[in-house]
């Protein structure tokens, strides 16, 4: 696009064509074997596909999407328990918008709303925290979802909740980590060669979180950007790692990720998350990948304080989004796609989200 | 003259007294007199040899002033562009408002100062109209339906069904899409930072009808509204026997758009506008038509976006910067909220 102004240069560089083709060149030169990369994370997913990157690498790499996209690995009970508290007078409940149409096993948040449930979208967990204080006489559910991206941003606002004196607010936490997912698509028999790690979850959590990957498991991860020139980096990267065997964990995204992290959000997240067990769509329950409300905090776990009946049943039917999740297929696989299951009519929760694998082939690829 | 409270009462709605002193104090200083006897629930038009055209369509943005515009002007805008489009010369308008009970009245007239302001500027004249009101709660301030007759020469009859397009033939578009978007979404308060972005909201009914006085290679027009450029350039190409080519680095998107955008995940190809007409026109005259669009103060930042095809009929491919390329599908289902 024309973009003009003064903070171009901020970018313009990781979108040169120039240096994108480039960069395509030498990865086309050096990829001589077979490589089968996972980008974790669903941004990752989107600037591959809506920037075309695909069409750029060779054919001996293929590119995987794996379970990074919080909407997607969201099980059906989540979204049941979400419904359930709208039948309380006294509550109300606040979420981001993606989690509008994901479907529960019966219906989904945006049917109950328009059926008159009291639901607030917000873009923030501030304005989650601000219509728990503009109305003491409720209570104010938020639908706290994502990885360590935005679990710090939930964890601020419990405690911003507290400090103002809002006991009326509570997060219905579907926070994840990261780690054991990656751990749990290597060991689900993925022959991934290499991932390309979550760049805003990597700004918070630093690099250390992978070491495990390349040591008990032999695969390689860099930590990427999401410009194109960042991706393809990466992808470089991934191959030289595995063309001279030398799995190991890199920063490609160095402008925004430090080997550490970010000590404040991290001690803020141990300090009002404890780690659970925790079900994913596609993977059931993956021990220690979910965060919960804990100590001082444990009162305002919405889980605790309304208690529903809780059965983790993955999707039903021919829907395949749990197998597209651990990277075992892909969203052209499955019957439903762009059939039965469109973005206007999503059967999966990977159909819903933006990052979401099958919503980002139906943009950007053919689905006739 | 009876004194006319300061915001809207169920009375103003009641088709008595209180209505016509509403009509009286707010909408004929601006709208006027079109005809001798005043406005009247019908107006008697006179007749043309030229083809009518005829549009509807209804506003409820929120909110009712934002940058660029407010809901009154676009009312008048986005119903000149929908019939200018067709290559219609807009003429007559009517003007249907919701009102919500206590509704400042002083609201009611800036805006209706506004649609008077912006009918002049595109030539239409609003010649009929109606007014009704709700209980408080029961809408959100004031909606607005507008609906345009305009007139057609003959000659230009092929133009909003593009039966004229063909291979070769260029992708023109008369500047930054997405402005309205962001400014609307902006001025809601859905955003946590500030954007300068404004909204494009504008008649494009003098420029077009410059253009094709001008030129004889316009062959389709669309005003790029809701779904934005994607969804119209996929309508156009869809069950035809073409293509459309788009380049990526020749669409343009303003600083404040696409920062807005990036922070956001949202693309501006899907994004409103409501001063946009894209056009398929003769290769040959494509630069000629862009340098008269330029010329424009609607067009300063016209480009030439792309390009009809044979190859893939039915479908619109992006060349995107970064060198790779990628299908276009129209909007699916995720509309943002009231932003027209």
């Amino acid at each position: 696009m024309i973009r003009t102004g003064t903070d171009k240069a901020v970018y313009e560089g990781f979108r040169d064509p120039e240096r994108i083709s480039g960069l395509a060149a030498q990865i086309r030169r050096e990829a001589v074997g077979e490589y089968l990369f996972m980008e974790v994370c669903g941004g990752h997913t989107h600037a591959i596909r809506g920037n075309g990157l695909d069409k750029l690498l060779p054919p001996c790499i293929t590119l995987l999407s794996g379970p990074g996209c919080p909407v997607c690995v969201t099980s059906l009970s989540y979204i049941d328990h979400a419904v359930s508290l709208l039948a309380l007078p006294d509550v109300v409940t606040a979420t981001y918008g993606d989690l509008l149409r994901v479907p529960g096993s019966r219906s989904t948040l945006e049917k109950e709303k328009a059926a008159g449930g009291d639901i607030e979208v917000v873009y923030s967990v501030n304005e989650a925290v601000e219509l728990a204080l503009e109305k003491p006489d409720k209570r104010v559910v938020f639908l706290a979802i994502g990885f360590e991206t935005t679990a710090p941003g939930s964890a601020a606002g419990l405690t911003e909740a507290v400090r103002r004196g809002a006991g009326n607010f509570y997060l219905l936490s579907a926070h994840k980590i990261m780690p054991p997912a990656m751990k749990a698509v290597v060991e689900g028999g993925t022959r991934v060669t290499g991932f390309i790690c979550p760049g805003h979850v990597s700004t918070i959590t630093g690099s250390g979180i992978y070491e495990f990957m390349p040591r008990d498991y032999g695969v390689g991860c860099v930590i990427s950007g999401f410009e194109p020139a960042d991706i393809l980096l990466s992808v470089l990267m991934l191959v030289r790692q595995v063309n001279r065997e030398e799995p190991r964990v890199e920063i490609q995204y160095g402008r925004a990720v430090k080997p550490e992290g970010n000590p404040k959000a991290l001690a803020l997240m141990k300090r009002v998350f404890r780690e659970s067990d925790e079900w994913w769509r596609g993977f059931g329950v993956i021990p220690g990948s979910g965060l919960q409300p804990g100590g001082e905090f444990e009162k305002y776990d919405a889980r605790l304080v309304f208690p529903a009946f809780a059965d983790d049943r993955d999707e039903k039917g021919a829907c395949i989004c749990g197998s597209i999740l651990r990277g075992m297929k892909s969203p052209a696989d499955c019957p439903l796609f762009g059939s039965v299951c469109t973005p206007a009519s999503p059967a999966g929760a990977c159909m819903v989200s933006a990052e979401g694998a099958c919503n980002v082939n139906y943009k950007f690829s053919n689905h006739a | 003259m009876p004194d006319v409270p300061t915001r809207i009462l169920q009375g103003h709605g009641s088709g008595g007294e209180m209505m016509k002193s509403l009509i009286d104090a707010v909408f004929l200083p601006y709208f006027g007199q079109p005809f001798p006897g005043g406005m009247a629930d019908s107006a008697v038009l006179p007749v043309s040899k030229l083809l009518p055209v005829f549009t509807t369509d209804s506003y409820v943005v929120s909110p009712l002033f934002f940058p660029g515009g407010n809901i009154g002007r676009m009312a008048v805008c986005g119903t000149v562009n929908d019939i200018a489009v067709t290559g219609a010369r807009p003429a007559w308008m009517s003007a249907g408002f919701i009102l919500e009970e206590g509704l400042e009245l002083s609201v009611l007239r800036e805006i209706v100062k506004s649609m008077a302001e912006e009918a002049g500027r595109a030539g239409v004249r609003i010649v009929t109209g109606d007014t009704k009101v709700v209980e408080k709660g029961k809408a959100d301030k004031l909606f607005i339906n507008t609906t345009g007759i305009g007139y057609m020469d003959e000659k230009y009859f092929h133009i909003h069904r593009g039966r004229n397009v063909y291979a070769g033939n260029k992708v023109i578009i008369n500047g930054h899409i997405g402005d309205h978007s962001i400014a609307v979404l902006a001025a809601r308060g859905s955003f946590s930072f500030s954007t300068p972005a404004e909204s494009d909201c504008a008649s494009l009914a003098g420029m077009i009808t410059g253009l094709l006085e001008r030129s004889g290679g316009i062959h389709w027009m669309r005003d790029v509204t809701r779904g934005g450029l994607a969804t119209v350039l996929c309508e156009l190409a869809d069950a035809r026997d073409f293509g459309v080519e788009l380049f990526e680095p020749a669409v343009p998107v303003s600083e404040p758009v696409a920062s807005a955008c990036d922070m956001l995940g949202m693309d501006p190809l899907y994004l409103a506008n409501e001063g946009k007409v894209v056009m398929i026109v003769d290769g040959s005259e494509a630069e000629s038509i862009a340098e008269y669009m330029k010329s424009h103060p609607l067009g300063a930042s016209t480009a030439v976006i792309g390009e009809v095809t044979g190859e893939h009929p039915g479908e619109v491919v992006l060349h995107t910067a970064a060198g790779g390329s990628r299908l276009v599908h129209p909007l699916a289902g995720e509309q943002l909220p009231r932003i027209c």
